[in-house]
């Protein structure tokens, strides 16, 4: 970045003055409401999703409290299957679908980028919109009985048999689907049109190359989502068989389409972690990330394989043995690059100057989970393993493991990181440390014992279970207390910092990138001052950089 | 407090996946560990000290970025061919000498039937040391058969048949769960597979044998049988259920869709579980089959007693 002049990263004159920022120009509810600012609308898509978030969250601590009893004692079997079913729905559709990309993505893409805004920034709030009315739908589902379904929604039950709110559910996913559209098209049309003079492809950064491949996504994946939901409401409605045998339809086909979004889905929730990572390790080792190119092109390589392996879902459901080879080769083969970032996020320590601000705490955890997580999906890709394993606790924890321990970790990793330049505060740094360490804790009692749980034949979605699973469940149950206990105390931090958290200093990590130096803290409403012209590789970390705390 | 932490081995099958899955397990758990110790070892190493001037010096290395894209590409080929083998072994069909057992899944039970016609509900009682063929399919939704002793599991699919096969090792008895979310009852639709000898088989076969699937010794109720035959599933007393509320009708009068009404007293009771086309409830569709022939003379006296007194 042309700026810097000497070895330290600049600090800014303007933190000194009464400074304009995008929070105070204009403090009107129209002003937000109507906002046409990429800032502002990740700010506000960031306090819809931790509402979501605690929400579903809620329903997991529920049915992990009847689950520590072997006899489905604290309520009937129905108001359990509504609890998980809503836990997914929403946990997926309505927190991690969204999470990185319309936070974090929206609020540091342009900014990456040297550009004012998005390239559509009405879009964007329209995709907030849309996003907040398939929440709403939701949330009226949930208040009008709920759904039993699974969140999966598989045929014929929730086309023919299940009694429950099916069309408000599935209206509320195909809206979702929709806002997640827009945003891909945002970020891939920003991307291309609107990078700075000087910043070609390989000078950005590799968050941007994330949201890139997460954006190909969410434009080529989810309009299969919104048919596969529509089919569902129209056979329903009209009784004409799609996916019900009875009527001529085939269940199999259900599961197809369904996974052929969701599939790739799961990438769009991982690759933009991937990306915060990329940042993160690369700030506190003070070094280059290694294998840059190699990381850029596994993004793109994880995009474009993922809408190929979306039968590993399906070994068992009737689907030939040549179909499921096929699949499970090309599972196997998308574990590849994956490995690929992680060896070389551990290399890029090397030779750097590496400290354990919470960020980086935060990023370790991530490491340690995702591996297991990772790795533990090459015992579903592989069909000998899979017929035992299916639709077992081990599904349960290994997608626990990427989503949770990868994603979620990465999420709030990304939020402490850039939680300073976003709010102008800054939290307690032991406060981001402990809860780092509490939810990694707490995660690891929750579903450690699930994998073995799922090995010794616990069946998923089940409210009651055989007396001598019992002792694993509530160690399950008791690490979910935890691990619920550490996510609200992190959210309860971070909003009294933005309160009465002291106010941050211009650059508090001595990160390198464009939000970092070029950007004030918190941003003006124009991101920068004039143009700014990019001259340097990215992450040109020399060592000496340090921490403003 | 017991803690089980693997499942038991008792068919022909079980032992190729268990070496699968356990030389996984080391697999895994040997990069787990060495990768994140790595990661700490240079974060320890190459950590930053105050008041030392060490400039960053990244690594570049092509040789290490090639290497550890083949190896992982290499071990991941390995283990798609093995365990596709395993997978390919069991699945290219059952032996020609196979026993071949029908079982249909519906909301919320499993319904067997032996090839001289045999029925049972929920439970599975089968020869050791026999390939046993179970082809099955749905009557309503998708469920799944799930022996995890043996194994084996196969989603039941309305519309199709679709088969699994086994050959149990080893006499006992084991755990059927669905594994496949089929609505309300879905954690109750279980039962128990037994695994006697040839004899035994031939004389349960004949009826010589309680048709119960319990465990030997343990104490049979009339509540426990309402549950391991199935009887909870349309009988729930849930809004919607397919049967009607058992609890407290004993003495009372009902009403049959043809208009006539009925004591609700013991013949009744026993009537309804032997003949239950006989007298419908209005409200109700004529769904319920009959237990005739499935359950011994006691279990029925045992049902009959515990309706009256729920």
């Amino acid at each position: 970045m042309s700026v810097v002049t000497t070895d330290e990263v600049s600090t800014s004159a303007h933190q000194e003055d009464a400074q304009v920022n995008y929070w105070n120009v204009n403090y009107s509810i129209k002003s937000w409401l109507l906002t046409k600012d990429h800032k502002r609308i990740g700010m506000m898509y960031l306090a819809s999703i931790m509402v979501f978030f605690m929400v579903g969250g809620l329903f997991a601590m529920l049915f992990r409290m009847e689950l520590a009893t072997a006899e489905g004692e604290m309520f009937d079997a129905d108001m359990y299957n509504k609890f998980f079913t809503l836990h997914g729905v929403i946990m997926i559709f309505f927190f991690l679908i969204p999470s990185i990309p319309a936070t974090l993505g929206n609020f540091f893409l342009p900014i990456m980028l040297g550009a004012k805004d998005l390239a559509f920034p009405k879009i964007n709030l329209l995709s907030y919109y849309i996003y907040m009315a398939a929440g709403i739908t939701a949330l009226l589902a949930l208040g009008t009985g709920g759904v039993d379904t699974g969140w999966t929604f598989y045929a014929p039950l929730s086309t023919q048999y299940a009694n429950s709110q099916v069309f408000l559910t599935a209206l509320a996913g195909f809206l979702a689907g929709f806002s997640s559209i827009l945003t891909g098209l945002n970020f891939i049309a920003t991307i291309h049109k609107m990078r700075a003079p000087g910043l070609t492809w390989f000078r950005l950064p590799l968050f941007v190359w994330a949201h890139y491949a997460t954006g190909l996504i969410m434009m080529l994946g989810t309009p299969v989502i919104a048919i596969t939901l529509f089919l569902v409401l129209f056979e329903r409605a009209t009784g004409i068989g799609i996916f019900d045998p009875a009527m001529g339809g085939d269940p199999v086909l259900f599961q197809h389409m369904f996974w052929y979004y969701s599939h790739p889905a799961v990438y769009i929730m991982i690759l933009p972690g991937f990306g915060v990572i990329s940042e993160v390790i690369g700030c506190f080792s003070r070094n280059r990330v290694f294998g840059y190119e190699f990381i850029a092109f596994s993004s793109l390589a994880i995009a474009i394989l993922g809408f190929f392996v979306w039968g590993h879902h399906m070994y068992l459901s009737g689907q030939s043995f040549f179909t499921g080879v096929i699949f499970s080769f090309l599972t196997m083969m998308v574990a590849v690059p994956s490995a690929i970032k992680v060896f070389n996020w551990t290399a890029t320590l090397w030779g750097g100057n590496v400290s354990f601000e919470s960020p980086m705490i935060w990023a370790f955890g991530f490491m340690g989970l995702f591996l297991v997580g990772g790795l533990t999906g090459i015992f579903l890709a592989s069909m000998g393993a899979d017929v035992h394993l299916h639709d077992t606790y081990f599904v349960v924890a290994h997608f626990h493991y990427v989503m949770v321990g990868g994603m979620v970790m990465a999420f709030f990793c990304g939020v402490h990181f850039w939680w300073p330049k976003m709010t102008g505060k800054m939290y307690p740094e032991w406060c981001g440390k402990l809860s780092a360490l509490l939810v990694f804790a707490g995660f690891n009692a929750t579903f450690f014992p699930q994998f073995i749980l799922g090995w010794v034949g616990m069946p998923r979605r089940y409210h009651s279970y055989p007396e001598e699973w019992e002792a694993l469940n509530i160690l399950s149950t008791a690490g979910a207390m935890l691990l619920g206990s550490a996510f609200t105390f992190t959210i309860v931090y971070l909003v009294w910092s933005m309160f009465w958290g002291k106010d941050a200093k211009f650059n508090t990590w001595g990160a390198r990138g464009l939000e970092w130096e070029k950007c004030a803290t918190p941003p003006d409403p124009h991101n920068f001052h004039g143009v700014p012209v990019v001259t340097e590789e990215a992450y040109a970390y020399t060592g000496k950089e340090s921490v403003d705390v | 407090m017991n803690i089980p932490i693997s499942p038991e081995q008792a068919s022909s099958f079980a032992f190729s996946v268990d070496l699968y899955f356990y030389m996984l397990v080391v697999l895994c758990s040997v990069l787990t560990i060495g990768i994140f110790m790595t990661m700490i070892f240079l974060a320890i190493k190459f950590r930053k000290i105050e008041g030392e001037d060490r400039p960053s010096v990244p690594l570049e290395n092509m040789a290490l970025e090639i290497t550890w894209t083949v190896i992982p590409f290499v071990i991941l080929l390995g283990l798609f061919f093995w365990s596709t083998y395993i997978y390919g072994y069991y699945l290219k069909g059952a032996p020609e000498e196979s026993l071949q057992i029908d079982v249909i899944g519906k909301q919320w039970m499993w319904k067997v039937q032996h090839p001289n016609g045999k029925r049972e509900v929920n439970d599975l009682h089968v020869p050791v040391n026999v390939p046993i063929k179970i082809s099955m399919t749905s009557q309503d939704v998708l469920h799944d058969y799930f022996i995890p002793a043996f194994r084996v599991k196969q989603d039941v699919v309305p519309g199709r048949v679709t088969e699994l096969w086994f050959e149990p090792t080893k006499k006992g008895q084991y755990h059927i769960f669905c594994a496949e979310y089929c609505g309300t009852e879905h954690s109750y639709m279980n039962g128990t597979v037994t695994v006697l000898s040839h004899e035994d088989y031939e004389r349960w076969l004949s009826g010589a044998l309680p048709s119960s699937g319990a465990n030997g010794g343990v104490v049979m109720t009339g509540e426990k049988l309402f549950t391991s035959k199935g009887c909870v599933t349309c009988h729930s007393g849930l809004k919607g259920a397919q049967g009607p509320s058992l609890t407290g009708i004993f003495g009372t009068e009902g009403m049959t869709t043809e208009g006539e009404s009925f004591m609700r007293d013991e013949d009744y009771i026993r009537e309804s579980i032997l003949q239950p086309q006989v007298l419908i409830v209005d409200g109700f569709t004529p769904l319920m089959q009959s237990f005739e022939g499935q359950l011994s003379a006691e279990e029925v006296n045992l049902l009959v007693d515990y309706v009256k007194n729920k």
